[in-house]
């Protein structure tokens, strides 16, 4: 029997077992709307606005561990998912963008609300396609969420005209796809392994630098084993941390621009460096020629263009985390590295008053996300925006398992926050999800507010509000001699924004404060929106100064000379 | 360092656009770049010449073959490998001149493909050397027009860069019902 290609659309999202869509409609996506009523198992989300559509299907994705999806309509539509997109591809998260286009006749003609959406997300997806044969369309979303959720994962666009939509064809699901460009989990070299195994097992102070791929292959408890036996310590990235308890003992935490101390110096004294599941990223290794020139690398990673892009690897291994951890964990040897660890814990130890939460009587961003870590235990999916909050998120929540943190890491995109939050709470309807964000990135997306009231999301939304863009403040206090130019924000009675959306919120203003706000929160069974009015001109501490080498980690100042300098 | 790389790639609309994104996107300089059909249906064959030290071109067939349209990426650099570039020259050329020219033109294995009063158009298909050095030759009577296609090249040897059989070994099997997630359930996922 012969369907529309509306109709086979909403098919494939259901074999693909997507349950979920992020969408808006407009003109050309009207056939696919109109079908919408007749697939009830696909949940379509109404957003206010298509970037938070795409950045909710982000957060689901994460949060689910299936595949997100959002749909847009042509021109506008289209070009308003292109940060999410982009997002998305920094960060390896599998998600499937789909998008109506003018019809086949009027394509190349400027019609109304036509934009070359293929050409312009070439360069941000992991694939695209303009689908321009209805018969063409169930293979194309086969292909798609095969690449989209394969080797290392990645955004997949689908662009479809309107007629596309209203041709007739017959609903072919095939059985097997295969790419012959494509060839997404490589054989694991036993030689490299060996090798590598060799490498480790002589290093004397080494450390493993977990990152993303660590979650994305599901290797959290691998890399636990794998540290446990080599007794090598855990460094994470942003988008690595919750691959393994913060509270294990061979967990560091976060390196990098804000990474601690202790985290940074040991990356840059470590004789063997094991990289796994992580792109060697400028914001986590600091300036490439300075990064702990004589260590060797050796770098696990499914993306064979990430050996060597950065920094130069003696031992890179190809595949994807878990398979090579699992190769690799019976060729290392058994050990212990007491000492470096002592060297290790004593730098902390030493260093602790720098990354402490400020004793000052106004309300900090550390207590505060310590707090909602604290209350909250292991019931809680952290997602934040994206700025000071986020790396103070980073350093003072306790993230105990695979995705507990949800943050736009390598597009580092402002407004992230509360959308991805939504799409976490809808693929988490029984967890507690905390969105940490600042006044300014919050004012991006807020219309979402709406959405979580429809679709009864209770998010709990925390905004450190400070009157400030903080981390662009501190950067124009630190390296452009206080000369404070369009930093300084301005926003609306937050609490009155929670009332007109007809949800909770209310102000804290109060150290003592926090604790019960944030219970308060929890026990409220909708969305609250709480404005934790903190310390305007704080700083995050440590820091490397862009385009410094880690080992130049500065300290937070602890007098007020230091600080004027 | 010049290198001369081909690329297998499916052949369909965007995909020299892909490529194309892919070196503006890196920052890799193409000297020249050709394109056109194989031996095997919907294959395209690119052949592009850039300038870079080692570590770039590793890098440019790493990112290359990150392309799903891209079926196989090869080095001829350093390959016993035939390196052709087509030249079509229009050459300022009295009647006086024509006899010398045409002279030149065979010493250099080229052609003469038009004549006119006033000019010659030759051919010549070359590698980088032998092209250079008859370019310079023509200069002194006056380059009207030039066109080249940029370098093409295979290895020699019964040795192939064709597609036929990079099947992957794996063939990858796609699990329609669960969408292909990957294994093993995150700890906190509800259903």
């Amino acid at each position: 029997m012969q369907i529309s290609g509306a109709d086979i659309v909403l098919e494939s999202l259901k074999k693909l077992g997507i349950d979920t869509v992020f969408g808006y409609p407009g003109g050309v996506v009207l056939p696919l709307y109109d079908r919408f009523p007749f697939h009830p198992e696909v949940r379509h989300i109404l957003v206010r606005h298509e970037q938070a559509g795409g950045h909710a299907a982000d957060g689901y994705a994460r949060a689910s561990g299936k595949l997100g999806c959002a749909l847009a309509t042509s021109g506008p539509g289209a070009t308003n998912l292109v940060t999410a997109i982009a997002n998305a591809q920094m960060d390896s998260v599998p998600t499937l963008f789909i998008t109506g286009n003018v019809a086949r006749s009027l394509l190349g003609r400027d019609g109304f609300q036509e934009a070359d959406i293929t050409g312009i997300t070439t360069p941000i997806v992991k694939h695209n396609y303009l689908v321009m044969r209805v018969e063409d369309l169930a293979y194309t979303f086969a292909e798609a969420a095969f690449i989209a959720t394969t080797g290392r994962p990645g955004p997949v666009h689908i662009d479809i005209p309107k007629d596309v939509f209203t041709d007739l064809a017959e609903f072919e699901w095939p059985e097997e796809v295969s790419i012959r460009g494509y060839q997404p989990s490589p054989r694991v070299d036993m030689t490299a392994v060996a090798d590598a195994a060799a490498i480790i097992d002589a290093a004397d102070k080494p450390i493993i630098l977990a990152g993303h791929g660590v979650i994305l292959s599901r290797a959290h408890e691998e890399l636990k084993a794998f540290a446990e036996k080599t007794g090598i310590p855990v460094l994470n990235t942003l988008l690595g941390l919750g691959s393994i308890p913060r509270d294990h003992a061979l967990s560091y935490g976060m390196l990098g621009m804000h990474g601690s101390y202790e985290a940074n110096h040991a990356a840059s004294n470590a004789d063997v460096i094991i990289g796994i599941g992580n792109r060697m990223d400028d914001r986590a290794l600091g300036r490439f020629a300075d990064f702990n020139p004589t260590a060797k690398i050796v770098h696990i990673d499914i993306d064979a263009a990430e050996h060597g892009k950065n920094i130069n690897t003696i031992a890179p291994l190809l595949g994807d985390a878990k398979s090579v951890l699992q190769a690799l964990i019976p060729a290392v040897a058994q050990n212990t590295h007491t000492e470096w660890l002592r060297w290790m814990d004593d730098m902390r130890a030493e260093h602790a008053h720098s990354m402490a939460i400020p004793s000052g009587p106004g309300l900090s961003v550390q207590q505060i996300c310590a707090s909602i870590s604290e209350v909250n235990g292991d019931e809680v999916i952290i997602v934040t925006d994206v700025g000071q909050h986020q790396m103070w998120a980073a350093q003072h929540v306790k993230f105990s398992f695979p995705y507990q943190l949800i943050t736009s890491g390598g597009l580092g995109t402002m407004g992230f926050g509360a959308p991805a939050a939504m799409g976490a709470q809808v693929a988490c309807p029984d967890k507690a999800v905390w969105a940490i964000v600042g006044d300014g990135g919050f004012q991006m997306t807020m219309q979402e507010l709406a959405t979580m009231v429809d679709e009864h999301l209770p998010v709990k939304i925390a905004i450190m509000n400070n009157g400030y863009l903080g981390m662009v403040r501190q950067w124009q206090e630190l390296f452009y001699k206080d000369n404070y130019v369009s930093v300084q924000i301005s926003q609306p009675d937050f609490v009155k924004i929670a009332e007109a959306y007809g949800i909770l919120g209310f102000r804290v203003t109060d150290k003592d404060q926090v604790d019960d706000a944030i219970r308060r929160a929890n026990e409220h069974p909708g969305p609250v929106l709480i404005d934790f009015q903190v310390e305007a001109e704080d700083n995050v501490w440590p820091m490397v100064p862009a385009g410094a080498s880690l080992s130049e980690t500065v300290e937070a100042p602890r007098t007020q000379q230091e600080v004027s300098r | 360092m010049k290198h001369t790389m081909v690329a297998l790639v499916e052949d369909r609309p965007g995909v020299l656009n892909r490529v194309a994104s892919l070196f503006r996107r890196r920052g890799f300089n193409i000297d020249s770049l050709a394109v056109g059909t194989t031996e095997e249906t919907g294959v395209s064959r690119m052949t592009i010449v850039l300038d870079g030290a080692e570590g770039i071109v590793e890098q440019v067939e790493k990112q290359l073959y990150k392309l799903i349209d891209v079926i196989k990426v090869a080095d001829l650099t350093n390959a016993e490998a035939v390196v052709r570039e087509l030249a079509l020259v229009k050459v300022r050329c009295s009647t006086a001149q024509r006899a010398e020219l045409i002279d030149l033109v065979e010493i250099f294995r080229g052609h003469v493909v038009d004549v006119g009063p006033q000019h010659l158009m030759v051919e010549l298909a070359a590698e980088g050397e032998r092209m250079d050095a008859f370019l310079k030759n023509l200069e002194g009577y006056g380059i009207l027009e030039l066109v080249r296609t940029g370098r093409i090249g295979m290895i020699r040897g019964s040795e192939t860069t064709a597609v036929h059989q990079v099947e992957s070994d794996e063939a990858a099997l796609f699990h329609m019902e669960s969408g292909r997630l990957p294994e093993g359930d995150l700890p906190f996922v509800s259903d």
